[in-house]
Formats: C-alpha cells, structure tokens, sequence
C-alpha cells in the first residue's frame, strides 16, 4: 500500500483507538477526580457491560438494532446497580481509604471475573454492531459503525462536560472534588455525591462497552486491557481532568497507531507503559492536570 | 532481641525441619513450593508492611531471577550455582535502578508506577520471545539440574533435597528479616511509614532508607524467582503477570503485614485453599477475591497482626 | 546462629533418603525414595487418570470440551470392562490455565491423589511447566496440546502426545497442497509467542521446499484486540494470506480482514484455531465464504460421514454440525477435543500391552507405549489411523483441508500422513527410567 492510502488508515484507526480510549477512561477519571479513588474493578465494569450487550441482544428479538438499544438501558443500569452495593457495602467501609480501596477493587476484580465466567462461560461471544456499513475507499474498505463510535464517544464526552460545567450537579461535585471537608463545612451530602459518582462512573463504563462490543468480543478476561489503557490516559492526561484524558487519548491513540504501523506493536506497548510511568514520577499530576490543593 | 522471639522462630523452623520426616510425600512437595514462595512474600513485605509502600509490580523482581537463572542455565551455560549468585546481582541491580525511578513517586502514584513498570517488563518477555519463548516458557532439563557443587553431586530432582534447600534459605531469610526488622533501620523504616514527614525532620535520610528497603525488598523476590525456576524446572511469561504481583499482596495482607511470620503463614494459608478448592470446583477466583475483600473488610491486620493485636503483643 | 544450623537440615536429608532407600531395598521395594506406598495397590482398585483440566484462565473455553470428550470416553471405556479388568477413575483438577498451577497439580495427582497417570493438557505453556515435574515424580504424562514441545525432545521420557499431531507436523503437510493450489507467495499472520513461532519457522521452510516464498511475516501480539492496521503490511503480490490466531479475539481478526478488503482478496488459509467454538454463522464471518481451513477433525459431519465419526458425536453429544446437541449455538473444539477420545483409547492399550496393574509398572507402561507404531481408524480412533513414533513420543495423522460454503466447511483435501512426516530431532528411550 502507497504512502498517503497507509497514512489515511493510520489515521482512521488511531482516531478509532482515541475514541476508544477516552470513551473506557471517562469513568475511571471522573470517579478518580471526584473521590480520588482508583477503582481497579473499573476494566471488569467494562467486561460486564460488554457481555451483558452480548446477553441483551440474544435475548431481545427484533435483530441487532433492537438488542442494540435494549442493551443501553440494562447494561448501564445493572453495572450501575453492581456499583451502587459496591460503593455503600464496600468503599464507604473502608472510608474511601485510597490504598484499602485498591486492594478492595482488585478483591472484587476476581469476584467478578468468576461470575461472568460462571453465569456467561467462557467462550468469546460475538455481537452484531446496529448496523453494517462498509465505507468503500479505491484502496481498502473501513468499517462505518467504527466511525459511529467516533461519533458516538463525542457525544457522550460533550454530554459529560455539559454536565459537569453547565449544571448545579456539576457544579457540587466540582466542590466536592476540590475539598471534601469545605464541601461537607457548605452543606453538600459528600456521601451522596460520592455514591453518584461512583455509580455514573460505572453507567459510563457500561455504555462504552456497549458502544465498542461490536467491534470486538465479550469474553470474560476482557477486563484487563480497558482498565491498563484507562490508567494510561488518565495518568498522562491528568488525575480527574476530562480534558486532559481526551487529549491523552488521541496523543495515545495517534502514536500508538503509529509506532505499531512502523515498528513492533509490542514495542508500542512497551513505549507506551513506560511512558506513562515516567510521567507519574516526574510530573505526578499529569501532563495537563494542574496540582489540586 | 529477646529470647522468646528467637525461640518462637527457631521453633518455626524447627517444626518444619522435624515435618519432613512424618509428613506425606505431598505434603513434602507442597511445603517446598510454600517455603519457596515464602521467601517472595517476605521481600514484599519488607516494603509494605514495614515501610509502608504498596507494590504493584514485585511481578518484575520475581521474574528477573526467574528469566536470569532460566536462561543462564539453558543459554549461557552457567552451573545452578552460578546462575543462582548472578539472579542475585541482577536481581540486586534491577531492584537498585527501578529504586531510584518510582521511589520519586508516592502513595497511589507508587501503586501504580510498579504496575505499569511490572507491566512493562512483561510485554518486554514477550518481545523477546526468541530467547525466552514467550508464553510457552523455558524448560529446564534434568542433566542441568543435577550437578556436583564443592566436591558432591546436587539432585535437585531429589523432593526431599529441595525440601531441606528451601527451608535453609527459608531460615536465611528468617534471621535477616528478624535481625533488619528489630534493628534501628527497622524503627526508622516504621517511622517512615507512620509519618515520612516527621522522620525525615528527626533528620533521618528518608529517601536513603526507602531505597535501601527496596532493594532488598525487590532482590529477595528476586531470589525467590530464581529458586523457583531451579528447583521446579520451568521459567514462563505467566509468572511476570500482574497475577504474580497480586500474589504476595494478597499472602502479606493475609497472614499479616509487619509480622515476622505473617507473609509466610499468609502463603501457606491461601495456598491451601485454593488447592483444597480446585479439586473439586472452579472457582479459585472467587476465593482469592472474596479473601481479599474481607480482609479489607474485616481483618486489616491480617492473622497474625490480629493474634498480635489481641494477644501476643510482643510478636514482631 | 543462624546461620551454622543452617547445613544441617540439607545434610540430614540426604540422610534420610539413604535410610528410606535402605528401608525400601530391605522389604523388595523398588521403588523409588518417597514412593514405597505405592507398591501396595489392590488390583481391584480403580485406575487413577488425574486429568488437568483449564477450567479457568484463558483456556477454559477449549477446557469445558475436553472435559466433555473425556468423561464420554471413560464412560465407554468403563462400560467395555474398564482397562485390564479394572474401572477407569478420572480425577479433575483445574490448573486455571497457568503453568505455576498447573506443576502443583500434577504433584498433588502424584502423590496425593495416587494416580497412575497424568492427562489432558493443553495449552503449551502448561505442558511446559507441567512436565518437569511429572518427569521427576515419574508421573505417565499424556498431554493433548499440539505443541511441537515434546516431539522438540524439551521434555522427557515420562511425557506423551499420543492423540495429536503437533504443529511441526500439520504445516508441513499442508504446504504441498497450499503452493499447488493456491498460490506460492504466502503472507503469514501469526501470534506474536512461541506457538506462532512454530508456524512461522516450520511452514516458512515448508512452503520454500515447495518453491513457494513466504513474502511477509506480520506477528500480532497477544494481548492486541484490534488489526486493521497491520493489513497494510501485506504485499499486494501476496498470493494466500495463512492466518492462525488463537484467543478470544480471532473473531474480529476474521470480521476486520473483511471490512478491509471486501470481495477483492488474496485466497485465505486459516488454521480452525483461529474459530474453536465459534460458530461460522456468526456475525462478521462472511468474508470467510470460499475461504479453506486447517481442520484436523471436520467440525462438519459432511454428506457422507463415517460409521465411527457417528458414534463418536453421539457418545459425546456432538451434532452433524459440531455444535452440542443439547444447544445448536454452542460450538465445540471440535479439532482439538478427539485427542482426549484417541489419548485415553492408546493408554487404555499400553496398559493392556504392558499388563498394568499398578504403579509398580510404570516402566512396563512408558515402554509399551514407546513401543507402539500404528494406529488404527475406528470408534476408538474415529479422527484416523495414525503412525506413532516412540523415539520423539509424538503420533502423526492425517489433516485436512476445507472450504467454507454458506456456512459449513467442507473437506476438500485430506493429507497423507507420510506427507506430515519430519526427521526426528531427539530420542527419548534414551533417557534413563
């Protein structure tokens, strides 16, 4: 394939890879922002969101679209009720101990890969995307429904954002977010506001997974990948500000893209993981996260 | 140090010394791979629960004395004891250069550095697959694993020889961390732990004393990881997972962290149930999950930190 | 203090492995240090086949399958009168699909399950940590994995692959085939670890001996879960695009090949590793219609199936199409489970070679199985006959090429077994018992 054909996929899938990235990491960072905790069962949300797709859709008749839609409102809200026990009978225990909590979370990273292996099986479970569309270049063929989930992660994120900046919602977390104890000294229900995050967090995973399902497989040890690559965009991209996670993802995205077009992916990988370490030891608040109190 | 202390440890090991001569051939066999895997979990609890910094990536200690005495044996041609010593220096270097690196970053910062450095040096096994073929592994064949050292032949085929290998270095381990826990750089590394602020006003050296606990931290994984590929034979890119890093979290947590004995009765405990459950369902997840989270839940201070909480206050 | 205690606890080991030795030479055991207990077997005892299942981990999918096959096979083999008179016990462990584990359970098969043998492996990394340890323990190893290990004379004389041909074997029978009729300029796809490895050096060479080229190498990752963009790296001269992907992201592999070339492609060859238990029907996988498969047992039963190939589905509850009869959606391993059936059948007739009666005979049972050389077609082999050569404890059978059409693959080309066959590269009855 000549040059400018090469650079044009490159382009598409790196935006894919963004779209991707920043749409699994929206959660993690808005529950790091907010309760400056890491949720490490974060990827497992992700898998039980994906298969519970997978789920919907057999059950659903009506074929893909049908399934499709059903699954934005069972996915999100069943994840979401996961993380609602999760936040009363676990975190809120354990006082949100950063450190409890992470051992906590992988505690229930297990406990969740047993049940979906469990209820779900093993095998890798395919699900038909809405729609298919083959957009036809002269020189190679694309997927139209990995375009819509461009589309569609853009949507999510402005919705976020608008909530996040325009409403008085957004407006207590933030509070929230910066001091826990002025919050609590004006009067917010820091518990509240917690147990929402928390939750929201765990819907936004769940309908990311929804989205991205049909460009790849439920399959019970899914998991792991959403939650490394989230670590990754949110760290680079700065704890808790969603701007910073959405330039991180497409940084990730493009270069990634990149280097695994031209040389080892596992290379990329390697590339990738190091850099992120290397940023949380020089500049712990991330690349574009300003230093919180 | 007082002597019921060292009279509690030597009849740890005592006991264990005396076991192998009642117990049956699988107890033998199991008891070995617990001693040896002991030894991993004391290194990491040397940086957790005495220093207070929760790793993530030990994976990455274990692996690079596992990889160095795999491949020194299978490809450089060293004798078992020679790869064994060179595990140890690498081990000892490894540890010194990714000291110096995430010891810069703190609390969840530290946590996740170590992930993603351990994940790093995971995908690096698999990029050079050619030498350590990846997933599938490194075999290590009898001719190498029987040897003559100081004028006598080695079996290390031999259970009961292992048996008595793994415990020697089981005691090794056990003085050094007794002798290093009650000494003052133990005190200062506790002090690091309750209030690294305050310690380091006092005038200690803080970031000297956190380098120097993790490196031994990180070299003891390393031993044990290359104890584990001599002694069972095999080196593979499974045993560098983030798996094998959750590990001696969970073994530390379990037995009790900053105890003595803790990690290694921490191992010993959760080795047994998941072997006593594996037999008959499948659900081994389940359990390291749920064990986890009730630890959390319940018993911060793990068994022994609990006995000692309760009872025995005088347990290191 | 410490440390001058520290010799003696090795030195009186040694000790007493000299007295148990003593002890055991005393009574006429000959057994080895440890394992005098054994001796004591009772004929009318079951036969112990520790089975090291992945029932967790990333092999539980081909896991459940095996276990299915197995348990099927040992039923029949208990109905026809057990094996030398005495039933068959299978004894199920999972191994979570992880080597560290998988060593623990052939020790606890050893010694605390007594079982006679060890069986039912698959995955190659676990073979891999599993076998030293049976060596030592001198467990009967019989795995089922396809690895080229144990032909590659890396393991040792107590581990078998009686019931499948390993990788080494099966590309090399197919290159004739792929060069004559689909083209000689051969791009390979391939899993970025040492099974792909395997494909890559021994079908390279394969395919060169035909005069063919293998005119890109593209090894993916492991861990990756999306490929477009390594499509680029194929030459557009690229004749057949040979593609063998494991794990649980084949599926969109297959699915994205499609969308990148539509109906303008080269001809594709695919290893049915590639779609284990997944249903060919499936979402995304038209693109796969006319393409040809590596199978080395039709998922599909075809127009005209054999008398054995019949019963073997019914005893395991398989369908004409490979999937369970009970659930038309669940797909079997259809490819890889028979070695189970097969490996069972062949242990089942060493043992009765060496007259088995328990541990004592262990080395009766490696010799005999060393010693068998063919393997006949029928309900205990219904895959096909099979040469079995006892120096490289490796069988070699027949593979075979389909093609899908709507749906269903179907055979197109059988391979010989002479075709399959290779030098071999070490002697295992060399090494001491």
């Amino acid at each position: 394939m000549s040059f400018l054909p090469h650079l044009l996929l490159a382009v598409l899938e790196g935006t894919v890879a963004a779209a991707v990235l920043a749409l699994s990491a929206l959660g993690l960072s808005l529950v790091f922002g907010v309760m400056r905790v890491v949720n490490v069962a974060h990827g497992e949300f992700f898998m039980l969101g994906a298969m519970l797709a997978w789920w919907t859709a057999k059950m659903m008749p009506g074929g893909p679209f049908a399934g499709f839609i059903a699954a934005f409102i069972v996915a999100p809200a069943a994840v979401g009720a996961l993380a609602f026990l999760t936040e009363r009978l676990l975190l809120r225990r354990i006082n949100y101990d950063p450190e409890a909590t992470i051992v906590a979370t992988i505690g229930l990273l297990f406990v969740i890969q047993q049940m979906a292996l469990t209820f779900f099986g093993a095998d890798a479970k395919p699900v038909a995307a809405p729609f298919s569309y083959r957009i036809v270049f002269p020189w190679f063929g694309y997927s139209g429904y990995k375009l819509f989930v461009v589309v569609a992660s853009g949507a999510v994120l402005l919705g976020v954002w608008w909530v996040l900046s325009r409403t008085r919602f957004g407006l207590i977390m933030r509070v929230t977010q910066f001091d826990r104890e002025t919050a609590t000294a004006f009067g917010i229900p820091v518990n509240t506001v917690y147990s929402v995050v928390f939750v929201a967090g765990a819907a936004l995973v769940a309908v990311a997974a929804v989205l991205i399902v049909p460009i790849q497989q439920a399959h019970y040890l899914m998991g792991l990948d959403p939650l490394l690559m989230s670590f990754i965009v949110v760290i680079i991209g700065g704890l808790g500000s969603i701007k910073g996670s959405v330039i991180a993802a497409f940084m990730i995205g493009m270069t990634d893209g990149v280097i695994s077009v031209f040389f080892s992916p596992t290379l990329a990988s390697i590339i990738s993981t190091l850099a992120v370490a290397f940023v949380l030891v020089v500049r712990p608040q991330g690349l574009f996260g300003a230093e919180t109190r | 140090m007082t002597a019921r202390i060292v009279l509690l440890h030597l009849a740890v090991l005592l006991l264990l010394f005396a076991l192998q001569f009642i117990a049956s051939d699988y107890v033998i066999l199991t008891l070995t791979r617990i001693m040896v895997l002991a030894v991993y979990a004391s290194g990491y609890n040397l940086l957790f629960g005495y220093s207070g910094l929760l790793s993530l990536g030990h994976a990455m200690f274990f692996a690079t004395g596992l990889y160095a005495a795999a491949i020194g044996t299978t490809r450089a041609g060293l004798s078992v004891p020679e790869a064994f010593l060179a595990a140890t220096l690498i081990g000892v270097v490894v540890s010194s250069i990714m000291g110096v690196i995430v010891l810069r970053a703190r609390g969840v910062g530290f946590m996740i550095v170590t992930l993603m450095f351990s994940q790093a040096a995971f995908l690096t096994v698999l990029y050079f697959g050619d030498y350590t073929r990846g997933d599938e592994g490194i075999v290590i064949l009898d001719t190498i694993r029987i040897f003559s050292f100081l004028g006598r032949t080695i079996d290390l085929t031999d259970p009961l020889l292992r048996y008595n290998l793994a415990l020697a270095l089981l005691a090794i381990l056990v003085a050094l961390i007794l002798v290093l826990v009650r000494s003052r750089f133990g005190h200062v590394l506790v002090a690091i732990r309750e209030n690294e602020d305050r310690t380091a006003m006092l005038g200690y050296d803080v970031a000297r004393y956190k380098f120097i606990a993790f490196v031994i931290s990180g070299t003891l994984s390393a031993v044990s990881g290359a104890t584990y590929a001599l002694m069972f034979a095999y080196a593979g890119s499974t045993l560098a997972s983030i798996q094998y890093s959750i590990h001696p979290l969970l073994w530390t947590l379990l037995g009790g962290a900053s105890t003595t004995l803790g990690p290694m009765l921490g191992t010993g405990v959760m080795f047994l149930l998941v072997d006593f459950a594996s037999g008959f369902t499948n659900v081994s997840l389940l359990i390291t999950g749920a064990v986890l989270i009730a630890l959390v839940l319940f018993f911060p201070k793990g068994i022994l930190g609990s006995i000692r909480q309760r009872y025995l206050k005088w347990l290191p | 203090m410490e440390q001058s205690k520290l010799t003696v606890p090795a030195m009186s080991g040694i000790t007493r492995r000299n007295m148990l030795k003593a002890a055991a030479a005393a009574t006429g055991f000959a057994a080895g240090p440890g394992f005098v207990r054994y001796a004591q077997a009772a004929s009318s005892e079951p036969i112990r086949i520790g089975f090291q299942v992945h029932r967790t981990g990333i092999g539980a999918a081909y896991g459940r399958w095996y276990e299915r096959t197995t348990n099927a096979a040992v039923a029949l083999i208990n109905e026809q009168g057990g094996i030398n008179g005495r039933p068959v016990e299978i004894i199920a462990e999972d191994d979570g699909t992880d080597p560290g584990r998988g060593a623990e359970v052939v020790e606890k098969f050893a010694t605390q399950h007594k079982c006679d043998v060890g069986f039912g492996t698959l995955f190659s990394h676990v073979v891999m940590g599993s076998a030293p340890r049976a060596g030592e323990l001198k467990l009967p190893y019989y795995v089922v994995s396809e690895g080229h290990h144990v032909a590659s004379g890396a393991l040792n004389r107590y581990t078998f692959q009686p019931g499948i041909t390993d990788v080494k074997s099966q590309v090399i029978s197919l290159a004739p085939w792929i060069a004559k009729n689909l083209g000689k300029k051969v791009c390979m796809i391939y899993p970025d670890f040492a099974f792909g490895y395997d494909h890559r050096d021994y079908f390279s060479a394969a395919i060169k001996a035909q005069g063919g080229e293998v005119n890109a190498l593209i090894p993916i990752p492991p861990t990756e879960s999306s490929f477009t963009r390594y499509f680029p790296q194929i030459p557009a001269d690229t004749d057949v695009i040979y593609h063998v992907m494991v794990g649980p992201a084949v599926l969109t592999f297959v699915k994205e090949l499609g969308e990148h070339f539509g109906s303008q492609h080269p001809a594709l060859f695919g290893f049915i590793d590639s779609l284990e238990a997944v249903d060919l029907k499936s979402p995304g996988l038209e693109f796969l219609e006319g393409s040809y498969l590596w199978e080395a047992y039709p998922r599909f039963a075809g127009a005209a199936p054999k008398a054995h190939d019949t019963f073997y589905r019914s005893k395991v509850g398989v369908d004409a199409n490979g999937a369970s009869t009970s659930d038309a959606a669940d797909i079997s391993t259809y490819s890889h489970m028979f070695g189970c059936w097969e490996t069972l059948y062949t242990l089942k007739n060493a043992m009765e070679a060496a007259g088995y009666q328990g541990p004592a005979d262990k080395a009766k049972l490696i010799e005999a199985t060393e010693a068998i050389t063919a393997i006949a077609e029928g309900n205990e082999h219904p895959q096909g006959d099979k040469i079995f050569n006892g120096k490289i404890h490796q069988s070699f059978g027949h593979q075979n090429i389909t093609q899908v059409k709507g749906g269903v693959a179907d055979v197109v080309y059988r391979t010989t077994i002479e075709e399959g066959l290779y030098e071999p590269e070490a002697d295992y009855t060399k090494m001491a018992l």
